[in-house]
This record gives structure tokens, C-alpha cells and sequence, in this order.
């Protein structure tokens, strides 16, 4: 049987909903593969939503706001905009990035909308179907994007991206202002630790690891581990279990 | 809310549409395929479910099967969920417990060769749509008092126009003019197109109208300074000659006009014999220009790379001038070069034939190949000709654009809407809502929005008033229920790291005395963006909640994760 996308697409009430129904209107014909959620603004749509649509198999996940400039609600489409970076950056550790796209079309855009759809369906097409969905179940894939969505999720993360355009467009009290690669380097930096942090605390919650199991599975150094379980267990979320010879071994709490 | 306790009682009506969703998929099909879904107690298909017999079907649904989650599946609810909200809600049912499966706009109609795929794409959908009707919670909308007092900053001719047409309707209105007398840009025209009425006479009798009008406060020499609050409520702070006056305005019309561009290094400008036309009418107007030969130059500074737009109005002031200056002397040499000459509509159109009448020469140049202003003549690149034309002059003038006003943004900011890229303000929907903004209770007319010549701001006016007037005419108003919400039982989830404070759009969300967050159920739009921002995940958005959003993608992906 030949591979037929699932496709799951959020669109924002305002503009490419519209741009959808004008579609409609317009007897614009693209393929039938997506599935839509309509939500009031593309800045409404939780990273989590994503990871989650992911998680379940879906083949490609599509968010469409209105263009820059023209959101309904002033700017919800560049917070949206921040908001898929995020999701970007971590599936792009698992080269997972292309299943997710964002674009932007307006409620005058009828046959714009049937041509993005249209795109990112062959796209999908040609990058086949998810591993996370059918027989060939990648239980690796699915770990790994488990941990991503419970890193995304984290306070951490969410506080930046939150916090992003305050602090990279606009300037502080003191007239200072952090660079876009200032902002970046920390940024790819804590989405990193989270994701490891978050993957240990996935394999810790099912059996009992040391270190050099856990990089072993996590395929990282082990002084890397550690040190994200030194974080760990100061936060409280793991702690030693027993010590088996001179190998502390942790569990989750 | 009791509906949130009871089990959900779904019914589904599928819509045939005729044929155009009856016509490429079985709905029969659809609404035997609904029966077998969770919370699903009664299916049936309609042949047009918006018709009094569909809605009579959904009533006697509800009734029958006391059903207290209304599904309809069919075209759009951009355009038919206000009808069928009202229809189960006339039944009894709460209207957010309503939830619309578009079946054709996004399927049928977009899939007319793939019969099966579009069923089995309807199926989908109806399943998440009976997933997330199952999640649904029962809304109230928020009723707020409405004070019946309006606000217009500008008293140009727009402005006063909306003034005068609410004050007329019995309404308390406030009129702010920056300057020390009303009029804005009409006060410096000489006669005004396509009827050549003298600006001098509008003027007055606009002004004696306002003057003498009860209900209309004058404020001239004055500023706003503040403007805080939201429909129905604004408390706005003005300056008036240097005393801060508060005053609590229901609904604020903005009509603030535009500004003259001074063309410095366009052409040789200098002010005296290369001029511009705004220049020229008031000399025109004091008898203080004889000249013989007339050149102007159209899209001076506009349809540029700094200045893309078309100023709309800069057409016809060169063609009115033209016409003056002929009739003051036929003699006169008048040449209008132009890019392209905008005069739509059969009064414009004529003004231009009359142009033509008496002798004006049009000539188009190209972007390409600017006209050469020199000590005394003009070379310009004739198309027709392939070759240079030589033209004398001794007065040049030069049609520059309107441009937006520089304190726009400051204002913009103030009443929280936005600015398009050349700074003037941008209406909600350039068709549908064309004097409002997206914002409640803020209404848009005249220059402010677009260069407008007289007779759109006078048509803007009026219509800004009236759509002013729908909320003040009320003593409530009524917002949407959908809304960002902190239920209590996730207060203590807050850290108070005022992210959400940070990504409202509207500063609907603000810290109390006590340093906890509070959200302004009337100023919140329901965007959701503070609820996939909050940090704590603490923040509901109402009827789009994490969980009604998570039950649709579950119910799409075929499995919970």
C-alpha cells in the first residue's frame, strides 16, 4: 500500500483559517491528508501540542498564523514564531525538524494556503512514514521526544522563550539589551542540558543506572552525565539508590 | 457549573448542504459512523441544517434526548456558529457547549475527485470534534456597565464630523484638537474638489455646528496624554493648556489625520518657484502667483522605495489647481507630468476632461527616467517620443504625498493598536471592519488611516460615529467568555515570573497589592498566548484548553501519550 501522510495542521482563527475556508470557496484543490485544529491564535499553540502530535505518529505537524505584521492580536504570530523555534531546536538533535513546518497565510490567501498545504504534505510524503507510527515502532525516537516535550515544558525553557523578544528586541532599565547570539548561545545551551537532564530522569524512571550505564544508553560522555545528575539530584529528582561495588547507582525520586 | 459535573450527552448533525457535502460523501454514513463514538447518544443528517427545519431538528435533538453537547458538522463556523450557538442556547444548552466540524469549506469543497478520502477525512474530524465537545465547559459571557461618553482625538474635518453625528445622536462627546482652533488640514485648503466649494465655507459651518452643539466639548490646545481601561470604560488623561483634565470615555474615535511631507532635495525645491501644491494653494488663494508657464510634477516622494504607497489625493489636487490657474488666466502653460493619473469615478473622471478642455498637457514619465529640474526648464523623457522634451517654466510644483503623523506611535501604543509600515493607523479588516480596530471600542476615520480627500473623510466620519455609536448606545456591553483564566486552584502553581504580563498583547494580565497575578477578564481576547507561555503551565485558556486541544490531537493520532 503506497504511504499516505497524516497530517495534523493548527490554524489561527483570523487569517489562515479563512485563508482555508477561502480555499474552499475558491474549489483550490490540494491533497487530503491534513487534519486541522482551529485554534484563536498560532501563539496559542503549546509546544507541547507538537511533541504530543508527534508522539502519537502523526507523519507532520503544520502551524499557520497570519503574516507578520498582521496578527489579529498584534503580535501572538511572532510568540508562535519563538514558541516553533524551540520545538525546531530539539527535533533538530534527532533529525525530526523537517516533519514540523510554520508558515504564514492570510484570510485572502486561498490558493497560497492550498499550495503550502500541498508542499508540506509531498514533503512528508517523500520523508515517509513516522517511526513512531506503525510496526517499525522506534521506542529510541519515541524517548527521545518524550524527554524533549517534558524539557520543553520546563520552566527553564518556557521562561525563555517567554522572555525572548523582551530581552533580545527591547531594552532593559539600563538601557541594556542582549544580542540575538548572546541570546542564542545560552538559549542552545540550556536546551541541551534540559533534553539530557530530561532523558536521564526518563531512564531513571524505570530501572536503576549508574552513570556510565546512562552514557552508554545516552550515547554522551559520562562526565557530561554526571554533572547533569549533580543538577539532577540537587533538584531533588533523583538520588542514590544503593552502591553496587564503587559504582553509586541512582533512581528517580 | 453544572454542566461540567453532568456526562456528556452529544448529539452530531451532519449537514448534507444540499449537495455540496451530500454530494461527494455519504452523510448518512457520517452520522451512523458518529453513533459509535464516546458520549455520542443521538446522530441525524440534515439536508441544510441551518435551515428552520435543521434548527427545529436540533431543538426537538436537545429535547428528546436531553443532549447537553451539540455537534453540527457542516460548512464553516466562521460564518454559521453564531447561529447555531443562539439555537442551542434557545434550547437551554450553555452556547459554548456548541462546537462546529467544518466539513465543507475544508474538505468536501477542496477535495471533489477523492469521494473516499474526504469521507474518511470527515470521519477524523468529527471524531476530534466529539472528543473535544466532550471536554467542553459551559461559558458565560462577561457583562460590563458601558459609559455613553465618546472620545474623538482630531478635530480636522473627519473628526468633526464623527463629533458631530454622535453629539447629534444625544451622546456626551469630547472633541481634542492639538492646535489652538478646529479645522486640521481643511483650514489651509483653498477650494476643494470635484464641486470647487470654498474650504473657507465647509470650515465655518462645521465649526458653527460643533461650536454650537450641547453635547459636544471642545477641547483645543489640547493633548492626549494617557489613555488606560477598555471598551465601554477608557479612563483617558488630556493636557488642555497645560491642565490635566480625566475624563471617562466609552468608545474613542481616532482621527488625527496626517502630515505634509516637505520635499528637501526633491527637484530643486527651494519654496519659491519649485513649490509644492499645498504651497501653491494657499498663494492662489492670496492672489500672490501670476506665472506664465506651470509645470507640476506628480508622485513626488511617493510610489518610491522609502514611500511605497499612492497618496490618493495628489491627482486631483493637481488637476484643481490646474483648473484655478486657467481660470485665473487661460493663457497659462499648464504641464502635469505624471507616473499614473488616478481619477476614478464619474465626477473625478469628468474634473479630469475638463482639465483636458481647457489646454492642460499631461505627460507621463517613468520611475526610471525622473524628470531633470533645471535653473528654468524641465527635460523629461517622452516614451512616445524615444527622445528628451524640453519644457520652460517658471513656477514648479510639486505633488508630495500625505505622510503619517510622527507621534502616531505614541498614541498607537496608548490605545494598544497597530501601525502599518508607513505609520499610519491600521483598521481590524481592510473590507469587513474597515473603522475599527482590532481592539474594542476604538474606531479609526479620515487621514489617520490612509491618505482620504474630503468627501471619504466626511463619509469615514460618519461611518466611525456609527460604529462608535453601536456600544455607547447600550448601557452594557458584552464580551467574549473565552478568555484566559487563573483558577484559584492553580494559584499557588505561580512563581510569579510575569512572563504572561510580559506577552499580553492587550496588559490584560497585571499584579495586584498582594503581588499575584490578576487577569482583566473584559480587556482578555482570548488569544492564548499567556497560556502556552505561563511557565507553570497554571493559566487556562478557556474553551481552548490544553486539554480540549491535547483530546483532539489524541483523538486524530489514535492514541493518548
Amino acid at each position: 500500500m503506497t504511504f499516505e501522510p497524516k497530517v495534523l495542521g493548527f490554524l489561527c482563527n483570523w487569517c489562515s483559517y479563512a485563508g482555508a475556508d477561502l480555499a474552499g470557496v475558491s474549489r483550490i484543490q490540494y491533497p487530503p491528508n491534513m487534519r486541522v485544529i482551529r485554534v484563536m491564535c498560532s501563539g496559542r499553540v503549546d509546544p507541547m501540542f507538537i511533541f504530543k502530535a508527534l508522539l502519537t505518529g502523526i507523519d507532520g505537524v503544520f502551524v499557520l498564523g497570519c503574516h507578520p505584521g498582521d496578527c489579529h492580536y498584534l503580535e501572538g504570530n511572532y510568540e508562535a514564531e519563538k514558541k516553533f523555534m524551540m520545538v525546531q531546536k530539539f527535533l533538530e538533535m534527532v533529525d525530526f525538524d523537517k516533519r514540523i513546518r510554520l508558515d504564514w497565510v492570510s484570510a485572502s490567501e486561498g490558493a497560497r494556503f492550498g499550495r503550502v498545504v500541498t508542499e508540506f504534505i509531498e514533503s512528508i510524503r517523500e520523508q515517509g512514514p513516522s517511526p513512531l507510527s506503525g510496526e517499525s515502532f522506534d521506542q529510541e525516537l519515541f524517548n527521545n521526544i518524550k524527554a524533549m516535550e517534558n524539557a520543553a515544558s520546563s520552566d527553564r525553557i518556557r521562561a525563555l522563550v517567554g522572555r525572548q523578544r523582551k530581552i533580545t528586541e527591547a531594552e532593559n532599565e539600563y538601557g541594556e539589551k542582549v544580542s540575538v547570539d548572546e541570546f542564542n548561545r545560552i538559549f542552545d545551551e540550556a536546551i541541551h542540558d534540559e533534553f539530557v537532564r530530561q532523558r536521564i530522569l526518563l531512564s531513571l524512571s524505570t530501572k536503576v543506572l549508574s552513570v556510565k550505564d546512562l552514557a552508554v544508553e545516552l550515547k554522551l560522555d559520562p562526565s557530561e552525565i554526571l554533572e547533569n545528575m549533580l543538577t539532577l539530584k540537587s533538584r531533588g529528582e533523583i538520588d542514590y539508590q544503593s552502591i553496587d561495588g564503587n559504582t553509586p547507582l541512582y533512581m528517580r525520586i | 457549573m453544572s454542566e461540567k459535573e453532568e456526562e456528556p450527552r452529544i448529539g452530531v448533525f451532519v449537514c448534507s448542504c444540499g449537495s455540496n457535502i451530500g454530494g461527494l460523501i455519504d452523510v448518512k454514513a457520517l452520522a451512523e459512523y458518529s453513533k459509535t463514538l464516546p458520549n455520542v447518544v443521538f446522530t441525524e443528517d440534515n439536508l441544510y441544517t441551518c435551515s428552520e427545519t435543521g434548527l427545529a431538528q436540533i431543538k426537538n435533538g436537545i429535547k428528546d434526548h436531553n443532549l447537553n453537547r451539540v455537534i453540527v458538522a457542516s460548512c464553516t463556523p466562521r460564518t454559521h456558529e453564531p447561529l447555531f450557538r443562539d439555537c442551542v442556547e434557545e434550547e437551554g444548552v450553555n452556547q459554548y457547549l456548541f462546537n462546529f466540524v467544518n466539513i465543507r469549506d475544508q474538505n468536501t469543497w477542496c477535495h471533489q475527485k477523492y469521494p473516499e478520502e474526504a469521507f474518511n477525512k470527515a470521519k477524523d474530524l468529527i471524531r476530534m470534534g466529539v472528543a473535544k465537545a466532550s471536554k467542553l465547559e459551559a461559558l458565560e459571557n462577561i457583562t460590563v456597565d458601558s459609559t455613553p461618553t465618546a472620545l474623538i482625538i482630531g478635530g480636522g474635518v473627519s473628526g468633526m464630523t464623527a463629533a458631530l453625528s454622535l453629539a447629534n445622536q444625544g451622546f456626551e462627546t469630547h472633541l481634542v484638537e492639538r492646535e489652538n482652533e478646529l479645522g486640521g488640514r481643511l483650514k489651509t485648503l483653498y477650494k476643494l474638489f470635484p464641486n470647487d466649494q470654498e474650504a473657507q465655507i465647509l470650515l465655518d459651518n462645521l465649526k458653527k455646528n460643533v461650536e454650537g452643539n450641547k453635547n459636544l466639548t471642545v477641547h483645543t490646545s489640547t493633548q492626549v496624554r494617557n489613555i488606560e481601561g477598555f471598551i465601554g470604560n477608557f479612563e483617558v488623561r488630556v493636557e488642555e493648556n497645560g491642565n490635566n483634565i480625566d475624563l471617562t470615555i466609552g468608545v474613542i474615535v481616532v482621527a488625527v489625520g496626517a502630515s505634509l511631507l516637505t520635499p528637501s532635495g526633491y527637484f530643486g525645491y527651494d519654496g519659491k518657484i519649485r513649490i509644492t501644491q499645498h504651497e501653491l494653494e494657499s498663494k492662489l488663494q492670496n492672489n500672490e502667483v501670476h506665472p506664465k508657464d506651470v509645470v507640476m510634477i506628480q508622485c513626488v516622494g511617493s510610489r518610491n522605495e522609502e514611500r511605497v504607497y499612492c497618496s490618493n489625493v495628489c491627482c486631483m489636487t493637481a488637476l484643481k489647481n490646474s483648473l484655478i490657474i486657467k481660470e485665473i488666466n487661460p493663457e497659462t502653460n499648464v504641464t502635469i507630468l505624471f507616473r499614473d493619473l488616478y481619477t476614478p469615478g464619474t465626477h473625478y473622471e469628468d474634473y479630469y476632461r475638463r482639465a483636458r478642455e481647457t489646454g492642460v498637457l499631461f505627460i507621463e514619465y517613468s520611475p526610471e527616467k525622473l524628470p531633470t529640474v533645471e535653473e528654468k526648464q524641465i527635460r523629461v523623457y517622452n516614451e512616445y517620443l524615444g527622445e528628451d522634451m524640453i519644457i520652460s517654466y517658471d513656477l514648479c510644483v510639486l505633488s508630495t504625498p500625505l505622510v503619517s503623523n510622527n507621534d502616531n506611535k505614541a498614541l498607537a501604543q496608548m490605545i494598544k493598536v497597530p501601525l502599518e509600515e508607513n505609520g499610519f493607523f491600521l483598521e481590524a479588516h481592510v473590507k469587513l471592519r474597515p473603522m475599527d480596530f482590532a481592539t474594542d471600542g476604538v474606531y479609526v476615520c479620515g487621514s489617520a488611516k490612509w491618505p482620504v480627500d474630503i468627501t471619504e473623510s466626511i463619509s469615514q466620519g460618519y461611518a466611525a460615529a456609527a460604529r462608535a455609536s453601536t456600544i455607547i448606545s447600550h448601557d452594557t456591553i458584552e464580551v467574549e467568555g473565552a478568555t484566559s483564566f487563573l483558577p484559584d486552584y492553580n494559584r499557588s502553581l505561580c512563581t510569579g515570573c510575569e512572563v504572561c504580563i510580559k506577552v499580553c498583547p492587550y496588559k490584560a494580565i497585571n499584579k495586584n497589592e498582594n503581588d499575584e497575578i490578576e487577569i482583566t477578564q473584559v480587556l482578555c481576547k482570548g488569544c492564548g498566548v499567556c497560556g502556552a507561555t505561563c511557565t507553570q503551565h497554571a493559566i487556562i485558556i478557556r474553551h481552548f484548553t490544553d486539554q480540549q486541544i491535547l483530546s483532539e490531537i489524541y483523538a486524530y493520532g489514535g492514541k493518548e501519550v
